[in-house]
């Protein structure tokens, strides 16, 4: 089957990204799956859902023309699917946590261990099938123990790490096996923070589905707002105006901006550097507090809303922007040199946990990391929506796979931001920031498709009229790039375990959901 | 590392004494460190435990320690381990996952075990509420001394939090968790 083929019988979704929608049978969804992969595309998300007393997995593609969704609707009783994971690794996880939520599971899966669950809910309830409960809840369950595989060998042992970790960063557990001071293996256990928002985005009426959205992970609230909107406006045939369009991307590259001002100063700090954690740290508090000023949230958390905008830019405002980028600019070209020049930093960051093109490619990196290895792909210059086909947006990519192309990538990912900024607050459109839904709702179905700091952000939305939410699948581009992390620290010593995590910084809640 | 030296004289931007205050969030941050430091009489220590936050309040507690706010310049300290901790600041709706390493980290804290519960969700659950995979309140699994509301609050608001937490003192048990900070 050919791509080609994959999207002549589907529906094109309404909206503004290219993503089409389509059915197939069980014979042709692994094709579908081969298809993607000869065809130079990538397992984006898998998920469950249930409708009318059927289940059903879905697998989305990005391939080079756009997004596809495609869906297996599973045989009446039946609750098995075909394994993807032969075909992209990534998708072990994913069917995992696919198991826990709805229960459906691979035939013939290879790795049945629970995933999301780890015991605080019964095996037998799925959470995310319609007849359990949206107020269910088991306090009585015991966490039980997570079976890890072990590395057998002389003067092996094992260092268990976490849930709570020393420092201020989210909760999971690292399962590191070494030799002396050098990684064997890592095995990742993640999903302590798990908050069951699938099954809340059901309980909250759909025109409030933005605000959740914006809460699956903080540090990307704008990304994750902007795909739930997307996604909903084009089930409504709602349509944002260009000055909304253009206020969210300003809005989404100021929140790239702060998260990789931060991310620098912090891989400083783990360096050795601590004055590049305190010049960074400044210059992101700086950052966020103008967002305060001018949008009135630090984060801009709530400032996506369906329909456009819950913010607007003054001339004033405008202004201060551009000074700021002028300022920021000038600073971070600085720490930029001192950064490249710094031979004890630079020692640290090369050749550190290095994932080579090829392995990227195989195992499906992607977002920020991804573009270190040399994986070229990038929402922004890929499928430009308003406004970034008017501005044209640079990618940025590297081709090391080590934590210094990672730093790198940020830095040159911070410059093009700003240039766009500027451009923004030069260019922004006049006119109103809400536009008004369509009489009636063009679909049931609607997907949102956004280049967050991290990655893809990935919304797929099923709706019941208007306001009734019958699944909301947010996916996080963590799941691809955790199982990489691990693959990433083989054969560095375990103290450089903290600067590789960072140089991803990958999204716990993102992932637990 | 001369190298450095010569860089940060050359660019002559990093290299500019420690920001003056922009405005009054600094001053009041000073002084409130300096408060802290008069009621407890030694350093401050706090262990900072996500719960199951959606990383949002994470950040305002990291942006705590920058310059501006430079809460370890004043020897109020963030440490690794509980048993070194005077104070958790907890963030989450407690996921059921995380509800026992949260127990048991409080349990590993000597006292006094003063307990700050960051953010809306800290709170009461917030928008993520309660379910078979939320918990809910932190105050639903180990005891709270003061909240923190807002999504996420803002570094001084936390900051106010933690001062009137350690003014507060060594509380009684069963006195029930105010509901609201204090004002400056
Ligand atoms: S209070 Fe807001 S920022 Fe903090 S964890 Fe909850 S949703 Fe996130």
């Amino acid at each position: 089957m050919l791509v080609s083929d994959l999207n002549a019988t589907a529906d094109r979704l309404p909206g503004p990204m290219p993503v089409w929608r389509r059915q197939v049978g069980s014979g042709d969804w692994l094709a579908a799956a081969r298809s993607a992969a000869d065809n130079n595309g990538r397992l984006v998300s898998l998920w469950g859902s249930e409708r009318g007393g059927r289940l059903f997995v879905s697998a989305a593609y990005g391939l080079p023309e756009g997004l596809t969704w495609v869906e297996l609707p599973l045989p009446e009783g039946a609750a098995t699917y075909p394994d993807l994971s032969e075909i992209f690794p990534c998708a072990n996880r994913m069917q995992r946590a696919a198991a826990d939520l709805l229960g459906v599971v691979p035939e013939e899966s290879t790795d049945p261990r629970p995933w999301l669950n780890h015991g605080a809910w019964p095996r037998d309830f799925f959470p995310l099938r319609k007849r359990a409960g949206g107020d269910a809840e088991f306090p009585g369950q015991e966490l039980a123990d997570y079976p890890f595989v072990r590395v057998e060998g002389d003067g092996v042992h094992e260092i268990p790490v976490g849930p709570v970790h020393a420092g201020i960063i989210e909760p999971g557990h690292f399962r590191f096996s070494v030799v002396g001071e050098k990684v064997l293996r890592l095995e990742e256990r993640l999903g302590y923070k798990h908050k069951g928002i699938d099954k809340r985005f059901e309980t909250l009426p759909a025109g409030e589905g933005y605000r959740l959205a914006g809460r699956v992970s903080g540090d990307s609230t704008v990304a994750y707002a902007w795909a739930y909107c997307m996604a909903y406006e084009g089930a409504l045939g709602l349509r944002a105006p260009a000055r909304a369009a253009w206020l969210r991307a300003l809005f989404l590259e100021r929140e790239r901006v702060a998260n990789h001002l931060g991310d620098l100063g912090a891989l400083g700090n783990d360096a050795a550097l601590a004055i590049g954690l305190a010049h960074f740290m400044r210059l992101k508090e700086d950052w966020v507090r103008l967002n305060k000023k001018l949008f009135g949230h630090r984060f801009l958390m709530d400032r996506i809303v369906p329909g456009g905008v819950a913010a607007d830019l003054s001339a004033e405002g405008a202004g201060d922007i551009l000074r700021q980028c002028d300022t920021v600019e000038a600073e971070v070209r600085a720490l930029e040199a001192i950064y490249e020049d710094h031979p004890g930093l630079q020692d640290r960051f090369l050749t550190t946990g290095r994932v080579t093109p090829e392995l990227a490619t195989r195992l499906g990196l992607t977002g920020l990391a991804g573009r270190a290895s040399g994986v070229a792909r990038d929402l922004r210059t890929d499928f430009p929506v308003m406004p970034y086909g008017e501005l044209g947006a640079t990618m940025a990519t590297e081709r090391g796979g080590d934590v210094a192309a990672r730093v790198a990538v940020r830095f040159k990912e911070v410059l093009e931001s700003l240039r766009l900024l500027r451009e923004i607050a030069k260019g922004l459109p006049a006119g109103p920031l809400l536009g008004t839904p369509a009489a009636d709702p063009l679909s049931e179905y609607g997907a949102g498709w956004v280049e967050g700091w991290r990655g893809e952000i990935f919304v797929a939305l099923e709706l019941e009229g208007r306001e009734r939410v019958r699944r909301c699948h947010c996916h996080d581009p963590s799941w691809q790039n955790w199982p990489v992390l691990e693959h990433a620290v083989i054969g560095n010593i375990v103290p450089d375990f903290p600067l590789i995590n960072k140089s991803f910084n990958l999204s716990y809640s993102g992932h637990d959901r | 590392m001369w190298k450095l030296v010569k860089q940060i004289v050359r660019t002559g931007v990093v290299t500019e004494p420690a920001p003056v205050p922009p405005d009054d969030c600094r001053q009041e941050a000073e002084r409130i460190q300096r408060e802290i430091l008069q009621t407890l009489g030694k350093a401050l220590t706090i262990r900072e435990v996500d719960a199951g936050s959606c990383n949002g309040c994470e950040l305002e507690i990291h942006a705590v320690n920058n310059p501006y706010y430079n809460l370890e310049g004043l020897g109020i300290k963030f440490v690794a381990s509980p048993r070194h901790a005077d104070m958790l600041l907890v963030t989450g709706p407690v996921s059921r996952n995380m509800a026992v390493a949260l127990k048991r980290t409080y349990d590993a804290t000597p006292a006094p075990k003063l307990v700050v519960a960051v953010g809306d969700c800290g709170c009461d659950g917030g928008i993520f509420g309660e379910s078979y995979a939320c918990v809910g309140s932190v105050s639903r699994v180990i005891p709270v001394d003061r909240v923190v509301p807002g999504c996420p609050p803002e570094p001084i608001e936390i900051l106010r939090a933690i001062l009137a937490t350690v003014r507060a003192g060594y509380r009684q048990k069963d006195e029930p968790a105010p509901e609201v900070s204090v004002s400056p």
